[in-house]
């Protein structure tokens, strides 16, 4: 359904309060009403393309400068992919330990980031409030103590990862076959200090998170929300294991896709298209075709692929969460949030249970095997599964580097997201700033990292032109961000 | 009169100063190695203790009695006045920093030398956080076929040091020069892959380089941030360190 003469197009650019660098342009037809909505990614990046040639031991140091923001995401999976090419197919358990160290700092760091910062002025202001107040300034000046958690939370999350990985952005603990550091019983006791006031706060914010969606959910139901299949890797007895596990989709009705297909084989049930106005790939399930294929990944998906939590306070808080849908998967976009605080909550119980492991402070921390001429490594990345794929050649250097990124995969659903409520909020009406910001906060329940590298934290103007039929321009409303 | 009598009329020891500061050399010293033995250290890329000097990266540039100069090449002579820290000194050392900054690829984020690299580390301490120059972006080529050696040109600086250290330390002969000007690269003495020469992991050659262009392989990144090279003293402390607690 392409643009046809009197249309009009509708550009929101940027995109704010996500990773990384977007746009939507909607399309209205002479009576105002939406014919067509889409969510384009306009940075182009190629890591694939110029990290071959490489050393294969440098991929997870370079290719996690593909994020400032979940790099460790991008480090441990370019590790684990590694680790096979190396033939270390068991780490010892202090490499094992300390990078899931790190990937559960990660995550802790990376979900208050974004429910503290880039959705909170959503959710506590509403959708269409004052924009002068819609940031993260107003936050901190209505809610204080919120936005100190925010920050305070982030904060232990990172240091989390500088004693895994020698830095807070873009360290270099893991390497191929193990780590290049343990944890000092000084870091240790440094981390535990603060434990139990994060595991307090990461408690107050699933609450708030779950009042919220409850509150409100006869709209968020509705709101750009839709039935879909959801993937992500289990560990084997069907627990949520961020760091590792095999592959697991289930279909809207919680029926099984594909369940325990182990990484090296995800090309078996996963297959990419590329379409002309996007620079982002689309992941679809094989079985079920291009069309029909796409799936979500992230928080939530987590929540309806996963049997349980191991660790109490998060699974007491997963079956809240489940209790809602009853024996089917969650399709609340919305319940993004709930479900990403949840997460929070099981990394901070993660990452008490590691720290008090004495095999962080183990000595013994590389394992190498018979060299291999492939790897292929899957996490669950904050914003959902996560794959690195390489090929080498006889010389160590990559000939073939294929990356599958949460956003991606969440790229349909986005698309479908912000189609549902362009056409639910702004068909037929008057475009207003609040009425945009509906189709940003269908966008936001994602948490998107669209390049994977930059921030656009609230500065970045939004413009919205509308032109008539022959490009002129008709109405322009500005939202200066500065 | 030969010239070995008149040099043995003449005190072996004599006195320059560097930046208004008297300190005591020996004739034929060089002025950074003088400078060196009195704790003040002189910025280098292509000097290294026991080769031969090069004199070809001039990033220990001094100005000696109104004139510049390689330090690591010129001697030292009675009554010298060398200028090491002034700003028009820095200046140019700076601007030679950056010019190599600009005519390599250098992605400092991602190389594993990082931490340990000596180019790096002068760009810290000289206080450059970019260059003013706009890159090359040359296009350059990395040999991985040897099984545990890797060059990677793109980093090379062209400092001559595995040359020297090849010939001197190693006795092999394993790297030479080749071409000129902006095509000039590093070569090996084979088949012009690095498989077919007799060079070795342990060779110092590989431990001289002061970039990330010579490296064994499958090494990267085993020292954790924070205690890499350069991460527990910034480059030259040792030198500074060295010198004598009343001169300082």
């Amino acid at each position: 359904m392409g643009e046809q003469a009197g249309d009009r197009r509708i550009v929101i650019e940027p995109v704010t309060r996500v990773e990384g660098h977007g746009k939507v342009t909607i399309l209205l037809d002479e009576q105002g009403r939406v014919r067509q909505a889409r969510l384009h990614v306009v940075e182009f990046r190629g890591f694939e393309r110029f990290i071959q040639g490489r050393p294969y031991w440098e991929m997870p140091v370079a290719v996690q400068r593909l994020c400032g923001i979940c790099p460790v995401s991008h480090h441990l999976c370019a590790a684990k992919a590694v680790d096979h090419i190396v033939g270390a197919d068991r780490l010892t358990p202090t490499a094992d330990k300390v990078r899931r160290l790190m990937h559960h700092g990660q995550f802790f760091q990376s979900h208050a980031l974004h429910f503290f910062y880039l959705a909170a002025p959503d959710l506590l202001f509403g959708f269409g409030s004052d924009v002068l107040a819609r940031n993260v300034i107003g936050v901190a000046r209505a809610h204080p103590e919120l936005a100190k958690r925010g920050i305070l939370m982030r904060k232990w999350g990172q240091e989390i990862i500088r004693v895994t990985s020698g830095k807070r952005i873009h360290g270099t603990g893991a390497i191929p076959g193990g780590v290049n550091k343990n944890v000092s019983l000084a870091e240790r006791d440094e981390a535990l200090r603060d434990l139990p006031q994060m595991i307090e706060w990461a408690q107050a914010a699933v609450g708030l998170a779950k009042d919220y969606t409850l509150s409100h959910l006869d709209e968020l139901a509705d709101f750009g929300s839709f039935e879909s299949s959801h993937l992500s890797i289990v560990r084997s007895d069907g627990a949520l294991d961020l760091y590792d596990g095999n592959l697991r989709a289930i279909d809207a009705d919680g029926r099984t896709i594909f369940d325990g297909v182990a990484p090296a084989r995800y090309a078996d049930v996963l297959a990419e298209d590329v379409k002309p106005w996007s620079y982002m790939k689309f992941p679809f399930i094989r079985d079920l075709g291009p069309d029909d294929g796409w799936y979500r990944v992230g928080p939530l998906s987590r929540m309806n692929t996963c049997a349980f939590i191991d660790t109490p306070l998060a699974e007491a808080a997963r079956r809240e969460f489940r209790a809602i849908t009853g024996p089917r998967p969650c399709h609340v976009t919305m319940a993004y949030h709930w479900a990403r605080m949840i997460e929070t909550l099981h990394a901070a119980e993660k990452i008490g249970e590691l720290l008090h492991d004495s095999d962080l402070q183990g000595s013994d921390l590389v394992v190498r095997g018979e060299r291999r001429s492939e790897g292929v490594g899957i996490v669950e990345a904050p914003r959902g599964t996560l794959f690195h794929h390489y090929r080498v050649d006889d010389d160590d250097l990559v000939t073939m580097c294929n990356l599958i990124v949460s956003t991606t995969s969440n790229n349909v659903p986005m698309n479908r997201a912000v189609e549902s409520v362009a056409r639910k909020y702004l068909s037929g009406r008057e475009i207003t700033e609040g009425l945009l910001n509906h189709v940003e906060v269908a966008i936001r329940a994602y948490d998107p990292c669209l390049s994977c590298a930059t921030h656009a934290m609230g500065q970045m103007p939004l413009e919205v032109d509308l032109l008539d039929a022959d490009g002129r321009l008709v109405d322009r409303r500005v939202r200066d961000g500065s | 009169m030969s010239n070995a009598s008149v040099h043995a009329n003449r005190p072996s020891s004599l006195t320059i100063t560097i930046d208004g500061r008297e300190v005591n050399a020996v004739r034929g010293q060089t002025i950074l190695e003088a400078a060196e033995a009195a704790g003040v250290w002189i910025p280098r890329l292509c000097h290294f203790p026991g080769l031969e000097e090069f004199g070809g990266c001039r990033v220990c540039v001094v100005v000696a009695n109104g004139r510049s100069c390689a330090s690591c090449t010129q001697p030292v002579a009675p009554g010298m006045v060398v200028e090491n820290e002034t700003e028009q000194v820095l200046e140019t050392r700076r601007a030679i920093i950056e010019m190599l900054l600009v005519e390599g690829n250098h992605f400092c984020m991602f190389c594993e030398k990082s931490g340990r690299c000596e180019l790096q580390a002068l760009a810290y301490r000289l206080g450059i956080t970019a260059s003013r120059f706009d890159a090359l972006w040359p296009k350059r080529e990395v040999d991985a076929s040897h099984p545990d050696v890797l060059i990677d040109r793109n980093r090379c600086i062209l400092c001559s040091r595995c040359v020297r250290a090849s010939r001197d330390f190693d006795g092999k002969h394993v790297f030479h020069f080749a071409g000129r000007g902006a095509h000039k690269r590093i070569v090996v003495n084979s088949s012009g892959s690095l498989a077919d020469t007799s060079v070795a992991s342990a060779d110092r050659a590989l431990e001289v380089c002061p970039v990330g262009s010579i490296l064994p392989k499958r090494r990267g990144y085993d020292v954790p941030v924070g205690a890499r090279t350069f991460d527990v003293a910034p480059i030259g402390a040792g030198t500074e360190r060295a010198r004598p607690e009343e001169s300082r």
